[in-house]
């Protein structure tokens, strides 16, 4: 297998800024916010057994029910959110929550991407019957609401953290697909891939070289696109009670477990959770207009 | 276009079967209902007896052909629960979520409208960067929590509007807001961009050069062809709010299908929970094929591309 070697001369323009002027560049340009708010939540869920002060499946010792937040009357600073209804503590079970949603986030997004891709690559490169039949059930994934659909499988599957997961990656692939499809159209046409198939590559080898690699930047961007719709969704899934399973703490569940409360005055129980899933998914969608103006220049007037 | 027309509504009845077909396979690979029907002391006769009164002893395909010719005639089996026929329970619910899914329509072209408006013909200032938020804002806050805190402020703390239920107009606004806020977001979007395209446009710049005051230009000129594709998403996006509304209902109790498909969920009512998935896709893919056949009369590009 011959490689072209690498022209010498633009590898020296290439490296000119070095590496450490392209990583100044990088954080000088970098959305700070974005990226410091989830810094934090994904250090927070990386390090939820050393920093949160209590267990968050069990009561806190001592502790009554529905202890309020710190700086109302009855609060302590001991539960500086106060406690839930079986007086376990509200940070703790956040902290622990930023894992589930994170988990879910991600692993969801990177199933529905992987699915999508495939997917959208098969149909456009191989086209045909292939194509036909990917987009006749693409055609068929979009007519439902993806909502109703996820809640909709959870039911039938049962609660679970991976099964939430499996099921909102194979609820949410079809953007990815009909995306990816349209693009590796004109990339079939393009002179590199013509070539590459003149010179005898399969056509395994001109996905994997060729193909891919140009998609990639696509798929990157539509995953920081879906990262937030699959957190809000599992929460939804949780507080119906069809997603994350209880004690587990999920933000989602949280909210579900709060619904008793709403009437009688425990705000808390409502606002905190909801608080969190508020700030991950708009810290994402923030990161994600970033990175859609960085590696997709058609898009940067939209 | 007689020819496109043919085409998209084969492609419809072929998208419609493989979402029946599986939806109906899932159902089925999920467990026995019978067990769940018959009381805890029935004997394995009793329940042969009943797994053949309702059909579920034949075989799997016998089953979806049956069904599906039941549910072309408008009969979408019998709920096991309630022991109704399934398009008696849905079409009962069904206009409440005709209502809610309109409430929530109106109020996304209210906030959306003229935030797009505003924003496109003051492109890159202020009130651009507010709208923006607000579309930020609508991906970001999860629809059933901002229900949960309006009705913690509305209910709870002012007590202005009820919790829930279904009644006069108070009942509408907190769950139509719910619903209505993400769909706001996208019709923002869907404004501005189609303003701006507009309003970058050859008959814009003449009538600008006529003289005419900006005003007549944005509301005579420009909104009238912008707002083409901004209310044909809000009749699509009306569609996917009747249907996919289900935590909103739940949580103010409102009783339209979301909630039909939610209780039979959790009572394991097959048929129920069939009949209004189905249905569901069945109403997006009509909308869908609609839109595409007015979309193809509009422009003929659309039916000669292919």
């Amino acid at each position: 297998m011959a490689t072209i070697p690498a022209d010498p001369r633009l590898a020296v323009g290439r490296a000119a800024p070095g590496w450490l002027g392209m990583l100044i560049k990088a954080a000088r340009e970098a959305p700070l916010a974005p990226l410091v708010i989830l810094g934090g939540l994904v250090l927070m869920a990386l390090l939820a057994d050393l920093i949160a002060p209590y267990d968050p499946t069990v009561p806190v010792k001592g502790a009554e029910l529905f202890r309020p937040p710190f700086w109302m009357e009855g609060g302590s600073v001991a539960t500086p959110l106060g406690t839930d209804f079986q007086s376990r503590d509200i940070l703790s079970r956040l902290i622990y929550g930023a894992r589930v949603s994170l988990i879910v986030g991600l692993m969801g997004t990177l199933v529905a991407g992987s699915i999508g891709t495939a997917l959208g690559i098969l149909a456009g490169y191989v086209g045909g019957w292939a194509d036909q039949i990917i987009m006749r059930l693409t055609d068929a994934w979009l007519a439902l609401p993806a909502i109703v659909f996820a809640i909709f499988l959870a039911a039938m599957f049962g609660p679970s953290m991976w099964n939430i997961i499996v099921i909102l990656g194979s609820v949410y692939w079809t953007r990815y697909a009909r995306v990816i499809r349209g693009e590796v159209l004109t990339l079939r046409e393009r002179e590199f891939v013509k070539l590459a198939e003149i010179a005898g590559a399969s056509k395994l080898r001109v996905i994997k070289k060729h193909i891919l690699p140009n998609v990639m930047n696509t798929a990157t961007v539509l995953a920081s696109l879906t990262v937030g719709v699959v957190i809000i969704a599992e929460a939804s899934l949780s507080f119906l009670g069809v997603g994350v399973p209880p004690p587990q703490p999920a933000w989602g569940l949280m909210l579900s477990e709060a619904r008793p409360t709403l009437m009688t005055g425990q705000w808390w129980l409502t606002v905190f959770p909801g608080a969190c899933i508020l700030l991950i998914v708009l810290a994402t969608q923030l990161f994600g207009d970033w990175l859609r103006v960085r590696l997709d220049p058609q898009q940067r007037n939209l | 276009m007689a020819r496109f027309i043919v085409r998209r509504i084969l492609y419809s009845f072929v998208t419609l079967f493989i979402l029946s077909a599986t939806i109906f396979l899932i159902v089925r690979l999920t467990g026995d209902p019978v067990a769940l029907m018959a009381e805890a002391s029935a004997r394995p006769e009793d329940l042969e007896r009943i797994r053949h009164q309702w059909g579920l002893d034949r075989s799997w395909p016998v089953q979806y052909v049956t069904f599906m010719q039941n549910a072309l005639q408008g009969e979408l089996g019998k709920s096991f629960n309630y022991r109704l026929p399934v398009s008696q329970l849905y079409f009962q619910r069904l206009p409440n979520s005709l209502t809610l899914g309109l409430a929530a329509t109106l109020i996304s072209l209210l906030i959306g409208i003229p935030a797009g408006i505003i924003s496109a013909v003051k492109v890159n200032t202020a009130w651009d960067n507010v709208a923006k938020g607000i579309a930020l804002l609508g991906l970001s806050i999860p629809g059933f929590w901002l229900g949960l805190v309006l009705i913690l402020i509305f209910s709870v703390w002012l007590r202005w509007l009820p919790t829930s239920g279904a009644g006069d107009w108070r009942h509408v606004v907190m769950p139509a807001v719910a619903l209505g806020w993400y769909f706001a977001a996208s019709m923002l979007r869907l404004t501005r961009s189609s303003m701006l395209e507009v309003l970058g446009s050859e008959y814009i710049k003449l009538a600008r050069l006529k003289g005419l005051p900006d005003f007549v230009v944005i509301a005579m000129h420009a909104f009238k062809n912008a707002l083409i594709p901004v209310f044909t998403l809000a009749g699509v996006n009306m569609v996917v709010m009747v249907n996919a509304a289900v935590i909103i209902e739940v949580i103010f109790a409102w009783p339209g299908i979301g909630r039909l498909l939610y209780e039979g969920i959790f009572q394991r009512d097959f048929p129920l929970v069939q009949g209004v998935v189905i249905m569901a896709g069945f109403m997006i893919i009509a909308i869908n094929l609609v839109v595409d056949i007015l979309y193809a009369f509009i422009d003929p590009r659309i039916r000669l591309a292919r």
